[in-house]
């Protein structure tokens, strides 16, 4: 189902009357407002764009998608980067790689002297135009966080797209001998795993374990952390819940996971996220469902005030359940060590 | 009742505990604790239980613990090849029987 529309996204998830509105949850645990408590990131989705049509996107990402940030507005970005100390750059899309002015953006925002962070899908390394941009990551030590659903080929195309397996590992590779992933090497490689469908991540650490086991053992692929990531229903995914059925069903279970612990710790309220149109959002997964951030602060990357912004209301809705079930979720990973209250 | 079996009675698993409370709650204790990680893994355990389940043809169990073991790690494959340990198991307890067959069968026979 293609629902690229927000207001029937919401619509969606806000017709669930077995879960309660998440607003309402945080009131009961005392925890709302949910305010931000200083921004430590950037992160720019720097458009929509993608050579995968991945079942658990949340972006609704794909090569038919035409959204991709200007160089202007990629340039007001390193203003702000420039005008603060955020010391953290995170760039994803799509396929960031996609965006013709991301490697000005990455030399720009090393020269500034920040630690940058590119989200890749892995394949897109593979292919002839882009293929020098893992030399070139390396030269700018751009750490990289790359999607890898599970160590085993069948899961992951599944997920991800025929053949995209065996890229993946081809590309993993290439970037072990450059020193990604490698212990004596300052080259930081991240790989992200997300649930195969409608259910919850294990503990990460677990996880972790067997990826590192099974990485080595069948492709002899190191990497430095592995992140489990809980599947956000919006955009694709959100079709996928509809077309099967699930929706109801997953939603009850995030709601039934519900760990106070892990909502304190949520990634939005350390960072703001730039659209490909400089509108400004609490994470990316409110970027997906439109929803932009508190109407009392700026909306837009032109206008940027960081003493406002970083005391600002995040905006919640029934999506937010995804990063606060279990072991709770964020782009670094599960953000506590154990899934109860 | 219009079924045996009811999906929804699987969330409705604690009304066992209203007649009984101290026997639910020893019952719930040792069965949290069977779970824990230990000397198997939680996604160890969660295979074993979708294996049992499989063997004792329980459909409730089967719903719980095919969700349990894809949120503790597992993928189809080593969940399948846990519904094999089950079938292999059963087949094979059917088959060791036979000799008990034979061996009546020959004390009966010429």
């Amino acid at each position: 189902m293609e629902i690229g529309d927000s207001f029937i996204q919401l619509h969606h998830l806000r017709s669930v009357d077995a879960v309660p509105p998440f607003n309402q949850r945080l009131m009961a645990t005392g925890l709302f407002p949910l305010k931000s408590a200083g921004i430590s990131t950037l992160q720019v989705n720097v458009g929509r764009v993608c050579n995968l049509s991945c079942k658990h996107c949340h972006m609704d990402a794909g090569p038919d998608r035409t959204e991709s940030m200007s160089r202007e507005i990629i340039s007001r970005c390193l203003g702000v980067l420039d005008d603060t100390d955020i010391p953290t750059l995170d760039i994803t899309g799509g396929a960031p790689e996609l965006n013709p002015h991301l490697p000005w953006f990455i030399d720009e925002a090393v020269k500034l002297g920040r630690r940058v962070i590119v989200r890749t899908n892995l394949t897109v390394l593979d292919l002839d135009e882009y293929v020098h941009l893992a030399e070139f990551y390396a030269s700018r030590r751009v750490e990289l966080t790359a999607s890898l659903p599970y160590y085993r080929e069948s899961n992951t195309d599944r997920q991800r797209g025929e053949g995209v397996f065996n890229t993946s590992v081809r590309v993993l590779k290439r970037l072990n001998a450059l020193g990604y992933g490698c212990e004596q090497s300052r080259l930081q490689l991240n790989l992200v795993y997300n649930p195969a469908g409608a259910f919850l991540p294990p503990a990460q650490h677990a996880v972790e374990a067997d990826f590192r086991r099974e990485m080595m053992r069948r492709y002899g692929i190191v990497f430095n952390q592995l992140f489990t990531i809980t599947n956000v229903p919006a955009g694709r995914f959100l079709g996928f819940l509809l077309d099967s059925g699930n929706l109801e069903e997953y939603l009850d279970r995030l709601s039934g996971a519900f760990n106070p612990r892990a909502a304190v710790r949520v990634m939005c309220r350390n960072q703001i996220s730039v659209g490909w149109d400089g509108r400004l959002y609490d994470c990316d997964f409110n970027q997906a469902l439109g929803l932009t951030c508190n109407p009392e602060v700026p909306g837009h990357i032109h206008d940027f005030d960081l003493a406002s912004l970083q005391s600002r209301p995040i905006v919640l809705d029934n999506h937010c359940y995804a990063c606060t079930a279990g072991f709770g979720s964020s782009c670094g990973g599960a953000v506590v060590e154990s899934s109860y209250a | 009742m219009d079924s045996y079996y009811n999906p929804a009675d699987l969330a409705r698993f604690p009304v066992i505990g209203e007649d009984a409370p101290e026997l639910w709650e020893k019952f719930m204790s040792y069965y949290t604790a069977v779970f824990q990680e230990g000397a198997l893994s939680v996604r160890e355990k969660a295979l074993i239980a979708l294996a049992v389940a499989h063997a004792l043809q329980c459909p409730y169990c089967i719903e719980a613990y095919t969700r349990d073991a894809l949120e503790k790690g597992a993928d189809r494959e080593q969940m399948i090849e846990a519904v094999h340990v089950a079938a292999a198991i059963r087949s094979g307890a059917t088959l060791i029987h036979g000799v008990q067959m034979k061996n009546l069968a020959d004390k009966l026979g010429f």
